[in-house]
């Protein structure tokens, strides 16, 4: 008989479906066949020009509709096709989901393209009036829409019919698994039986190249952007600027089960810890991702060597793969080295607010397929990172459980723990 | 009474009236009190400016307030306050166990810089070369990190210390809405003990007033009272600079350390009305009714907005329930966005833990003779989203 109870007691969470876009393509067969093939969706930046830019490669989707139309359209593309894939999957109504939304979305902000609009339709005045002047007399709520924190989630909520208000969060580069997390807490407290979380980044504007540029945290590396990304590697210089959206279906395995539904895997548990050394840069001993990673073990019931994979969070630049080094080998000791663990970053780059959902969607197939997407670009190993990255070519291994990884700026670490099985 | 009832015993405000919550109870209760406004600064806009603030106080570190621009500090203020409030601050094992979830926007961006390039742009037909040309020699490096939604947490992380979880909710009012929401869920469960609830909002920036009239919400024109704004030039809404924070604690665990409680939160609701079908006031309506008010008056501090047709429909909704005496608190404080549901909650503690309820705040609202035992709170979002909560009894 199924356990429909974890170890504390309380309903265990199911996957039934998923959904993916990345740079790789969209859906997820294509993301597989590409992940597993050790593919890079990095190339060249085409969607604006790239004069005075440092760095000129991107994971950018540039293949839909909306990809051309600004950060909230084409976040809201991003976030609906993925989440069209995992309702489906889940062979749900995706006009009456019947639950909550969890949604991880970038910060919104007024596109460039309307700030000109809005200041070359006026005159005379300093800017920051004549842009509240013209803003006045718009007779469209269309520019402000894409202004407002809510209305992504908003919209989404009308357009698969997800039930009360919806959450648009952001713990930076860890909100994807946030969404998880917060939909994984709602079904143990039996304030539903399913959740819609979803991660959706597509903000890859110049002004958030520039932001990240100033920070030195992107790659440069050009000339040869399929190899820009390369985690764990002596000579990495950086993320790459990434956008992707990945949606889940969770849903009480009792529920599931109940309607027959085709359990995808199994969200076992979520583990966080604020880090307050500073705004960008990791507390030196690692304490705080080490904490975060054992929250996420215990509240999975699972110890240290019961983990089968890692998904690493495996940015590519000099500061995260160090230190994530150090957090893992602190908490699971010398079997750090035979655990395999790679980066989806190698091949994907950096999707921000939706990194964690996304990785969090492979991590579950790599369980169900029984492959492990490798870490690409890995030519230069840091002698000073020994972890058997999955280097270059995918393998085939039983897995059984992952730990997935999620650390982002201002001290955000949230980790997830996933099994195949119910137990 | 529950070992899991969620329990307020820390109170961070700021608005245009003063900090703290003894400064605010003071004036709040005072008959006929004025609001403070700048009409000037942003005209045609009124908007209720912040007070002065000695940041030293909340924020030791000259370094760590240059990090921050004013929303950032702000927020980290009003949370210092509500730590210090609450007993907590600077108890090292409170803080590094205690979880967080801020209501957040974004933050100021650089106005001299958007300025100079939107100058340039009149002359340029290459108007995104120009873009790449300006932000990469004119922004700040650092200034990226003062707008990032989610580094108000991580400021008070670092300020604060408080490190157990730090979760940010966006989407204006709905977003105070679900932070205060999802805490009280998570000590109700069980899984947390104390949390640290709020936001702020700064409003002395053209930026945050352009978030607002990029669909013309904005009022403009006389100063009004947020109910009598309908008809008035602009779109009712008068802005104001503020914060507020809350500490929430299972009742449980307040009580072992023997803190004040201030008032229980009750029952937290949310919705999301289909709007553009005309279903917010029979959306208010259906969360009232869940609500299950107590029989009789009720005192209910009202975060209506004053944008015309949101505040319409809350005000027939809260005229069609008997007996709800409403206080419309942005007539004196201004609307603070995400800070709205945490500030009406926080207005709403303070009066059961007074015993007393707050004169009317303008003209058409009704007195409330005697002590308020269930004080209710909303937010109606502006433009979307809506929140009510009941706050009741210490104990």
């Amino acid at each position: 008989m199924t356990k429909f109870k974890d170890h504390l007691g309380r309903p265990v969470v199911a996957v039934t479906g998923i959904g993916v876009v990345t740079s790789l393509g969209k859906g997820k067969a294509e993301n597989w066949a590409a992940l597993t093939a050790g593919k890079s969706g990095i190339h060249p930046i085409t969607r604006f020009p790239v004069d005075h830019l440092s760095t000129r490669i991107s994971g950018m989707v540039d293949f839909l509709e909306s990809s051309t139309k600004g950060a909230s359209a084409l976040t809201y593309d991003l976030a609906e096709t993925a989440a069209e894939e995992a309702v489906a999957e889940a062979g749900l109504d995706v006009q009456d989901f019947g639950g909550p939304l969890f949604l991880a979305s970038p910060p919104m902000e007024l596109d460039w393209h309307d700030r000109f609009a809005l200041y070359n339709n006026g005159k005379d005045k300093p800017a920051p009036e004549r842009l509240l002047e013209v803003a006045r007399g718009l007779n469209s709520l269309d520019m402000f829409e894409t202004a407002q924190f809510g209305c992504i989630a908003d919209r989404l909520a009308d357009r698969f019919g997800t039930t009360g208000l919806p959450i648009t969060l952001s713990t930076a580069c860890a909100s994807g698994a946030t969404a998880i997390q917060l939909g994984v807490e709602a079904i143990r407290r039996g304030e539903c039986e399913r959740a819609l979380s979803i991660g959706a980044d597509g903000s890859a504007t110049a002004e958030a190249l520039i932001r990240f540029s100033l920070l030195s945290a992107l790659s440069t590396s050009n000339d040869a952007p399929e190899k820009a990304s390369k985690p764990f590697s002596k000579d990495r210089d950086g993320f790459v600027l990434a956008e992707g959206s990945a949606a889940l279906v969770l849903e009480s395995l009792e529920a599931a089960t109940a309607r027959g539904a085709t359990v995808l895997g199994i969200l076992r548990g979520c583990g966080e810890k604020a880090d307050d050394f500073h705004r960008t840069r990791s507390k030196p001993d690692a304490s705080p991702a080490i904490a975060a990673v054992r929250a996420a073990l215990a509240d999975a019931g699972l110890s240290d060597n019961e983990i089968d994979y890692i998904n690493a969070h495996g940015t590519s630049t000099p500061e995260n793969d160090k230190m994530e080094h150090l957090s893992l080998s602190t908490v699971f000791g010398e079997r750090i080295s035979s655990i395999p663990v790679s980066s989806n970053k190698s091949m994907i780059g950096h999707t921000l607010s939706a990194a964690g959902a996304i990785e969090a969607a492979f991590s579950l197939m790599t369980m169900r397929e029984g492959v492990i997407p490798p870490t690409i670009n890995y030519d230069h190993p840091d002698p000073a990172i020994g972890l058997d990255v999955v280097p270059n070519v995918k393998r085939e291994s039983s897995v059984r459980t992952v730990l997935s990884n999620s650390f982002g700026f201002g001290g955000q670490n949230t980790c997830l723990v996933m099994a195949r099985e119910p137990v | 009474m529950n070992a899991h009832d969620v329990v307020i015993t820390g109170l961070g405000l700021v608005s245009s009236l003063g900090e703290g919550p003894d400064a605010h109870w003071q004036k709040l209760t005072t008959p006929g009190v004025k609001p403070v406004l700048d009409a000037e600064r942003f005209a045609p806009y009124t908007v209720h400016p912040l007070p002065e603030i000695d940041w030293n106080l909340q924020i030791a570190k000259r370094g760590d307030q240059r990090q921050m621009e004013t929303w950032q500090r702000l927020g980290t203020y009003a949370a210092g306050l509500a730590l210090d409030d609450a007993g907590i601050k600077d108890n090292e094992e409170l803080c590094t166990t205690m979880d967080m979830v801020v209501a957040a926007g974004g933050g100021e961006r650089d106005m001299a810089v958007d300025s100079d390039i939107l100058a340039a742009s009149e002359k340029r037909s290459d108007r995104d070369v120009l873009l790449n040309e300006k932000l990469t020699t004119e922004l700040r490096p650092t200034l990226f990190l003062a707008q990032l939604s989610n580094l108000l947490a991580g400021n008070i992380s670092i300020v604060h210390k408080v490190t157990g979880s730090s979760r940010t909710f966006m989407g204006e009012e709905g977003a105070g809405v679900s932070a205060i929401e999802t805490a009280a869920a998570r000590i109700r469960s069980g899984q947390s003990t104390h949390m640290l609830v709020g936001g702020a909002f700064q409003t002395e920036h053209a930026d945050m007033l352009l978030g607002y009239e990029l669909a013309g919400y904005l009022h403009r024109g006389d100063w009004k009272p947020v109910w009598q704004r309908q008809g008035a030039e602009g779109g009712g809404v008068v802005t104001g600079s503020g914060g507020a924070f809350l500490v929430l604690e299972s009742r449980e665990h307040a009580e072992k350390r023997g803190h004040r409680i201030y008032a229980t939160l009750g029952p937290v609701l949310s919705g999301r009305a289909r709007r553009g079908l005309g279903e917010l006031q029979a959306g208010i309506a259906a969360l009232l009714s869940q609500a299950q008010l107590p029989g009789g008056e009720v005192l209910t501090i009202s975060g209506a907005s004053g944008s015309h047709k949101a505040t319409a429909a809350e005000k027939a909704a809260l005229d069609a329930a008997p007996g709800l005496a409403a206080r419309g608190f942005s007539t004196l404080t201004g609307h603070m966005k995400e800070a709205q549901f945490p500030f009406a909650v926080a207005l709403a503690a303070l009066a059961i833990h007074h015993n007393a309820a707050y004169p009317p705040f303008a003209a058409e609202e009704p007195v409330f003779a005697g002590a308020p035992t269930t004080v209710l709170a909303t937010a109606i979002g502006y433009h979307h989203f809506e929140g009510m909560a009941l706050v009741g009894k210490a104990g």
